[in-house]
């Protein structure tokens, strides 16, 4: 299919290049030379297994390039790719629950993420899902999604206020 | 063939020569009032006797012209077996729909036997139980030694609960040692006491000299008593606790890995949120019931047993005369028990109704707002909780005087022992204030037990009823059995063949015989009009049922000799619907294979044309699908159900109108999903838009449960036949619909 790209070692040490063009707009440069503008960068599983399946999707998100393993490239691309990655995921990682504003939704909640602190609209406790056993993911009204990787990593209040929707 | 004690009577009929070809007994008279028939078919005539009761049995017959034919025709639990010529009817009978198969049994008897143009009549061939082996009929294709299921087990089902506490006797045994010495240290108290009064507190009152030193002691022995039933009853409570909540989470998890293995059949004719209340409430009032009365219920026999030991004891008159409302109580609670159990489990069965619209609605929801019904569906949820109030306040009202007049009786056994013992202490031989006192204290320990005991008979009931309701299901066996003697089909060819096949849904059979052969690697199309028995068929070659009469063989085995798991591991299924459960997308794809890598994961969905779509969404293959995940479209949940299939790489693909429900632009990138699935798999499908079959190799035109044709596309259109009619009829719609510009 439109599996054209590859990251092993066959396809060569650097298979393709990135660069911004006047625009902002991220250009790939592929193995055979030839340029796509607007492209953009998906992870297959942002929460489960962030380093490996990374797809170049352009304007209309057709696949044009599949990254298997990030880690084979090297390390500059590797950068630039995190980078824009970075720039592109918003996904807020939970350290701490200050304040949940009332026992029924929708409650406001009160954070401090890794971005600094926040408040957010709970609208329903269907909102926050468990992912896998101690981690969960927590979507606000705006359908922000905030991150809680290890909740025994949270303090006790945290845990507490977390109990029931878990 | 024909019954033992009418085949004297039968032979006397037959003129010198004449063979017997078959029988068929008709149960009802034209008047369908019940009564044994019997209809001969022999090489030369019809012959019927005239049912019994409507005057002397006497025999009529017909000779078999070219033009004879019997046809059965079958409505609403009775059907009619009609003897025809080309002049009209000639002789009919009337049967019950039990008895439908074995009437068309009758008339394709004749039929075969024309066939054969009157050449030796076949004994009926032998065939082998394709699960235990043993010789079976191959006329109808059931096996006497699988089909004698379990009788039902007869004992109560409290009893049967005891399976599951078998696994748990240690802890159950450590339960009630500590029971048994709770209650003793209990019953302690009193018997101390006793001495208090008559050695201490009554001399010193009457001026004599006491030894004031054992008072310390007798109130120590009391604080000491008290501590250790405080211990003794903490260790008892706990361990009771955990075994009863142990035991019910067994029972939950046996009922619905029960349930998971039952077939389809069952799940058609039970209503969803009945098995729920079942598999939720019944359990847990069952934990209930094992965590709180059993406990007590054990205490209180204990209780009681003890306490009356001590008052024969302490002093036997006085004991019997306490225990003189004893009788009457008995007989209240024998009277009062069966009222309670039938109330109990009509009001579980109302319960359970009560879920069921819930479940019914709440999936719903759509339609009912579409046509803003709202109103009555509350209504209609009323009607329901009304029962459950109703059947409940029936129970109440039986409990509430039952529980009065039992106090009634204790009270009354206390005042005779009060009345007696007054007579006691100033009578010879007298007793002591101090035996008194204590035996009081017996006396009200034992009625309050006993009250609390038969208070219980309503929680006994009521744990019975839900135990009646969780043993149903346990005791339902699957009617898609596993194999005596498995085969085991590892991974097949896929090489499909049926026999003379037919199929019935209760009295109404669907399918009549059908015989069709599958190569491996072969696309068949099924084509039909809707009810034609597509769908059936294909649950057969599935296994969702099995056949009732004929085989499936697939790679030359009778597919009831595999085990039903490992033959299903075979398979691919794509529904119409695709059901996606609630879970990552990665999840749902791997349904079938939990153990897939990501990397297969990806494949699967690249070849299905869902990687592209997956990869938009906010997760990516991460992203929450499902009853309260996001929400994909048709085209995208017939994708990832696609994808699923081909990651289990089946070698028998069945779909299920799997284009059916989206348009066309969004069937097309589903027929080009689909055409990376079918290569190479034996492929059935069923479709009613044709163009969705172009690619396979033979078409089959199913009609009322026959094969009406099979061939390729343009020669069944050579044919002019149904298939023919059929595309006419889909050539028309399009252009109509291209004409009224839509």
């Amino acid at each position: 299919m439109e599996h054209n790209g590859t990251t092993n070692g066959a396809a060569g040490p650097r298979p393709f290049g990135l660069t911004h063009d006047a625009w902002g707009r991220l250009v790939l440069t592929g193995a055979d030379g030839r340029q796509h503008a607007g492209v953009e960068l998906v992870r297959a599983f942002p929460l489960s297994d962030p380093r490996h399946g990374i797809a170049l999707c352009d304007g209309h998100g057709h696949e044009i390039l599949w990254i298997d393993d990030l880690d084979e490239l090297p390390a500059p691309l590797v950068r630039q790719i995190e980078e824009e990655l970075a720039r592109r995921e918003f996904v807020p990682v939970i350290r701490r629950v200050v304040n949940v504003s009332a026992p029924v939704e929708p409650s406001e909640w009160e954070v401090e993420t890794d971005r600094g602190r926040t408040r957010f609209l709970l609208n329903n406790e269907d909102d926050v899902h468990e992912l896998s056993e101690h981690r969960a993911l927590i979507t606000d009204a705006h359908g922000i999604r905030y991150l809680i990787p290890d909740i025994r990593h949270l303090d006790a209040v945290s845990r507490r206020l977390l109990e029931r929707y878990l | 063939m024909v019954p033992a004690d009418r085949r004297e009577e039968t032979a006397d009929q037959l003129q010198p020569g004449e063979t017997l070809l078959a029988s068929f007994e008709p149960d009802l008279d034209h008047r369908l009032s019940y009564a044994p028939g019997l209809i001969v078919l022999t090489d030369r005539r019809v012959l019927a006797r005239e049912p019994e009761g409507t005057a002397a049995p006497r025999w009529q017959s017909w000779p078999l012209t070219a033009s004879v034919s019997l046809r059965t025709v079958e409505h609403g639990g009775a059907g009619t077996l009609e003897l025809v010529d080309a002049g009209g009817r000639l002789a009919y009978w009337r049967y019950t729909s039990g008895r439908g198969t074995a009437a068309q049994r009758l008339a394709q008897k004749l039929v075969g036997w024309r066939a054969r143009a009157g050449g030796n009549i076949d004994a009926p061939a032998m065939a082998v139980c394709p699960s235990c082996g043993a010789a079976i009929n191959a006329e109808d294709g059931r096996c006497a030694a699988c089909e004698a299921g379990p009788a039902k087990p007869s004992v109560s089902a409290l009893v049967r609960l005891a399976v599951f506490a078998r696994p748990r006797a240690r802890l159950i045994a450590l339960g009630f040692v500590l029971t048994l010495a709770s209650t003793t240290a209990g019953l302690v108290p009193p018997y101390l006491t006793m001495p208090l009064l008559d050695k201490v507190l009554i001399p010193y009152q009457n001026g004599k000299s006491a030894d004031f030193s054992l008072a310390y002691w007798y109130l120590g022995g009391l604080v000491v008593a008290a501590f250790l039933a405080w211990v003794l009853d903490w260790g008892r409570l706990y361990v009771l606790a955990r075994v009863s909540e142990r035991i019910s989470a067994d029972l939950r998890a046996r009922t619905y890995a029960h349930l998971q293995r039952l077939s389809l059949e069952f799940f058609g004719g039970k209503r969803t949120g009945d098995l729920i209340a079942r598999v939720g409430n019944d359990t847990e009032r069952l934990c209930n019931f094992l965590s709180l009365n059993l406990i007590d219920f054990g205490t209180d026999i204990l209780m009681i047993v003890m306490t009356a030991i001590i008052l024969l004891s302490i002093d036997p008159l006085l004991a019997l005369a306490a225990l003189c409302p004893f009788p009457l109580i008995v007989w209240m609670v024998y009277r009062v028990r069966g009222r309670l159990l039938r109330g109990y489990r009509q009001a579980g069965a109302a319960w359970g109704a009560m879920t069921s619209v819930l479940a019914d609605t709440i999936p719903g929801i759509r339609v009912v707002k579409a046509f803003a019904q709202e109103s009555r569906e509350i209504e209609r949820f009323e009607v329901s909780n009304e029962r459950v109030f109703q059947s409940a306040n029936r129970l109440n009202r039986v409990w509430s005087l039952f529980g009065p007049t039992v106090t009634l009786l204790t009270t009354g056994g206390l005042l005779v022992v009060w009345a007696f013992a007054i007579w006691r202490v100033s009578h010879p031989p007298y007793i002591t204030v101090g035996v008194l006192t204590a035996f009081l204290a017996y006396i009200a320990r034992f009625y309050t037990r006993i009250e609390s005991m038969i208070r219980m008979v309503s929680a006994v009931q009521r744990a019975s009823a839900s135990a009646q309701r969780i043993f149903e299901i346990l005791d339902k066996s699957t009617s898609v059995p596993e194999p005596v003697r498995p085969i085991h089909p590892g991974r097949l060819s896929g090489r499909i063949e049926l026999r003379g096949v037919r199929f019935k849904y209760g009295a109404r059979e669907v399918l009549h015989g059908l015989d069709l052969t599958v190569e491996p690697g072969e696309m068949i199309g099924l084509v039909g009009p809707s009810g034609a028995g597509k769908s059936t068929l294909i649950n057969l070659i599935c296994r969702f049922y099995d056949v009732s009469a004929g085989a499936i063989f697939v790679d030359g085995a009778d597919v009831r000799s595999f085990p039903v798991e490992e033959y299903r591991h075979n398979i691919g299924i794509v529904l119409q619907d695709p059901f996606l459960f609630y879970g990552t997308i990665a999840e749902n794809i791997a349904y079938g294979r939990p153990d897939a890598s990501r990397a297969e994961i990806i494949a699967a969905a690249r070849a299905a044309r869902a990687h592209e779509f997956i990869l938009r969404l906010p997760c990516g293959y991460d992203s929450l699908v499902g009853e309260r995940g996001q929400s994909l479209s048709g085209g995208e949940r017939q994708r990832i159900s696609i994808a699923r299939a081909l990651l289990i790489n089946p070698r028998i693909l069945i779909l299920d109108e799997a284009t059916s429900s989206v348009d066309t632009e969004t069937e097309r990138e589903i027929q080009a999903a689909l055409e990376n699935l079918i290569r190479g798999r034996t492929t059935i499908a069923i479709a009613h838009r044709l163009s969705t079959l172009r690619r396979a190799n033979r078409l089959v035109v199913v009609e009322s449960g026959r094969i009406a044709e099979i061939g390729r596309h343009d020669e069944l259109l050579g044919a002019r036949g149904s298939y023919a009619r059929l595309h006419q009829a889909q050539m028309e719609l399009v252009t109509g619909g291209s004409a009224n510009g839509t």
